[in-house]
């Protein structure tokens, strides 16, 4: 690694041990959490750290991957809060680089790296869960734009977020996956409904959105009318692959599994001892993977369908690593205000729970490894 | 050291090269090989050894002052995993890895001057023992230098009682010690050296070997009809080969970093080669138990190759360290200091 990623490391360190609040910030699933995180994500912006990778013009720093790898470790390793913006982040961001217009670009992403519009994804309804082209959301011409109108649902972020990309029919007669269009709409519009859903631990991550002849220009349809379906495909392999998964996060949980095994570990229990290890294992089996997989997109290579592999082993291994955890604090572990570290073992186990199920359940994933990377017979 | 300092943990364009070129060698023969080794004749198996030195894997782990290519630990890996794919029978691990590597590190002039030039050209077989981890010696009757390792010092290995293995490309010779090489301490290093390539050409049989199997599977689950239907189409089956491929898929890196952190000395070495082998090892471990099972009553037989690669797996699962003691090598290495962990 040159000399110019290591002072990078150790810049991001120092920031973000001058700068990471002592005290978690309060969920970000309440609306003074929300605000609180938005103020963090400006912090990060002010200090050009919230897009490392991105070009700088918007704001970001031209960092390589293996610097924004690095960027990552040091992130969780700090503790640091949960990026509230990671669905414009890490899966509008990279559609609009591939997909999106210049001007859309130069619109769009600089206040999306500010966190002055903070965006939620608006993909699922409630008959398109895992089969997602059974979409029934309408987008209809208007004057200047489109009406959309229908409902959207576990739609992330959505119940205190500005603004959603989601999927809209916009041509009835073109088949399950024809006449799909990707579009952008503003969560404050007339004709938007939004009801928070409570979530298994209790906050509301997640919302419903209801959408009655809300308008969007045509400015904000992304990609060709009727390419939806493709550009949301590649946007889903963002979700599944490199970039909302990065290996930073189970790097810094397997480290503090191996704390919490020094401290409380029961010496005789070789079956949670085992577990302990395949945990950390597994942690660097996805570390190394990325930088492997780094090393071929540097090569041109494509990985878009691979992606479904790491999508269930980083799930699997969150769920794992957690449910060690909480065997590992025995009775303890269901305490929801556990002082010290503590406290974040519960809230990660709960959130690791959501993994195997969101961004496509690992069903959907092992149909895709099965159909399109071993080649088995739809 | 960080894993983006180690470097990236794949092969390289002339590694794969390498790889096919052995690939296409051993590819029509293997097999055949395997089932004349088990049955007591060795005669086809060595002729693919003699091969397989033309194209210099003999010499991949002799230091060029020795005749060898003194070439990286991943290169070893890279033709330990391919030959692993193949189900090749013969002492793989002992004789391209761990006592080129014994001897070397032993530095002996007059014991590396009589052995190494030989195994380098592939004249010469080895094996070795290193107990207790490592009890018996594979293949001692086809070998022309056989080592006992112990923790003290370093002998020549008298062969004795044979048993055949569950995989008959491996035959087994409990070894008792004869003349004494190397004493301490210049034989524990060495030793743990051995053991160490060892280990990590055995997790690289593994990973080729599981490689294969699910290639074989995959190949039959398109064919089999069954309800009218391949039996690949069946929802059941593709998950269960989805996870097989996710196994390997994440084993690979452990293991090529395992080989480029060898290659550069790198302290948390040991530990990475333990991880390596642990996960190689459950993985081809799902692909075997997958493999037969996708392939029913006739996986159950001799009729298929397929047996040849379910008790190479098998038999390499624990060999050259359990599950269970390379777990507590991971562990120990992790809780001895509290900065391992993060590397």
């Amino acid at each position: 690694m040159s000399a110019g990623a290591g002072q990078f490391r150790a810049e991001v360190r120092d920031w973000l041990a001058a700068h990471v609040p002592a005290e978690p910030l309060p969920s970000v699933d309440t609306a003074e959490g929300f605000e609180r995180h938005r103020a963090w994500e400006r912090e990060l912006a002010d200090a050009r750290l919230a897009v490392v990778s991105w070009p700088p013009r918007y704001g970001g720093r031209g960092a390589s991957l293996l610097e924004w790898l690095v960027f990552e470790e040091e992130y969780h390793a700090a503790a640091a809060p949960v990026r509230v913006g990671q669905n414009g982040l890490f899966l509008l961001a990279p559609t609009l680089f591939t997909h999106g217009t210049a001007e859309q670009r130069g619109r769009l992403l600089p206040p999306m790296a500010h966190a002055d519009e903070i965006w939620a994804q608006a993909w699922s309804e409630p008959d398109a869960g895992s089969d997602l082209a059974a979409i029934r959301s309408s987008a209809v011409p208007a004057e200047g734009g489109w009406l959309l109108s229908g409902t959207k649902t576990w739609s992330s972020r959505a119940a205190f977020a500005d603004r959603a990309f989601g999927l809209f029919r916009t041509d009835p007669s073109a088949g399950r996956h024809g006449g799909l269009t990707y579009l952008l709409f503003d969560l404050r519009a007339d004709g938007v409904t939004v009801r928070p859903i409570s979530q298994l631990g209790g906050g509301t991550g997640f919302a419903e959105i209801f959408l009655d002849g809300v308008f969007v220009p045509d400015a904000d349809v992304v990609g060709a009318p009727g390419d939806g379906w493709r550009i949301a495909m590649s946007t889903a392999s963002h979700e599944r692959g490199l970039s909302l998964r990065s290996p930073g996060r189970f790097r810094a949980a397997a480290a503090r599994l191996v704390d919490l095994w020094r401290r409380d570990g029961d010496l005789a229990d070789g079956g949670l001892r085992d577990r302990v290890v395949d945990a950390w294992i597994g942690a660097r089996s996805y570390q190394l993977h990325t930088l492997a997989t780094v090393g071929r997109l540097q090569a041109g290579e494509p990985v878009d369908a691979s992606a479904s592999l790491g999508k269930v082993f980083w799930s699997e291994l969150d769920v794992a690593l957690h449910e060690t955890a909480m065997d590992l604090l025995g009775p303890r572990a269901e305490l929801a205000g556990l002082p010290e570290s503590d406290g974040r073992w519960l809230r990660d186990y709960l959130f690791s729970l959501a993994g195997p199920i969101y961004a496509g359940t690992n069903e959907i994933q092992r149909n895709v490894i099965a159909q399109r990377l071993l080649g088995l017979p739809r | 050291m960080t894993v983006q300092e180690t470097g990236i943990p794949a092969r390289t364009a002339e590694q794969d090269q390498f790889a096919a070129s052995l690939h296409d060698l051993l590819g029509p023969g293997a097999p055949d090989a395997a089932r004349r080794w088990a049955a007591g004749d060795r005669s086809p198996g060595l002729a693919l050894w003699r091969e397989l030195a033309g194209l210099g894997v003999t010499g991949l782990a002799v230091p060029v002052r020795w005749g060898g290519f003194g070439a990286t630990p991943m290169d070893v890996v890279v033709a330990c995993e391919e030959l692993g794919h193949h189900a090749l029978p013969g002492p793989a691990a002992e004789s391209l890895a761990a006592v080129p590597v014994l001897l070397a590190v032993l530095g002996d002039d007059a014991l590396c001057e009589r052995w190494l030039p030989g195994l380098a050209s592939g004249e010469v077989i080895a094996t070795l023992a290193l107990p207790p981890r490592v009890p018996f010696a594979v293949d001692a009757d086809v070998c022309g230098l056989v080592l006992l390792a112990g923790t003290d010092a370093v002998y020549e290995g008298s062969p004795g009682n044979r048993h055949g293995s569950l995989d008959g490309g491996r035959w087994l010779f409990e070894l008792s010690p004869g003349r004494e090489l190397v004493r301490a301490p210049a034989a524990a290093c060495a030793r743990s050296r051995a053991l160490q390539i060892g280990t990590l050409a055995s997790a690289a049989q593994l990973l080729g070997a599981g490689e294969a199997l699910l290639e074989q599977t995959v190949r039959h689950a398109r064919q089999r009809v069954q309800f009218g239907r391949p039996v690949g189409a069946f929802q059941a089956v593709q998950h269960r080969l989805a996870d097989v491929a996710i196994g390997l898929e994440f084993a690979r890196p452990l293991l090529y970093a395992a080989a480029i952190g060898l290659g550069a000395a790198d302290p948390a070495a040991a530990r990475d080669v333990s991880a390596a082998k642990i996960t190689c090892a459950d993985a081809a471990h799902r692909a075997a138990r997958a493999a037969l099972q996708v392939h029913g009553a006739v996986g159950y037989t001799q009729e298929l190759d397929l047996g040849l690669w379910l008790a190479k797996v098998r038999a390499l699962l624990p060999a050259w360290g359990t599950q269970a003691e390379h777990r507590a090598l991971v562990l120990e290495a992790l809780t001895a200091d509290a900065e391992s962990a993060w590397s």
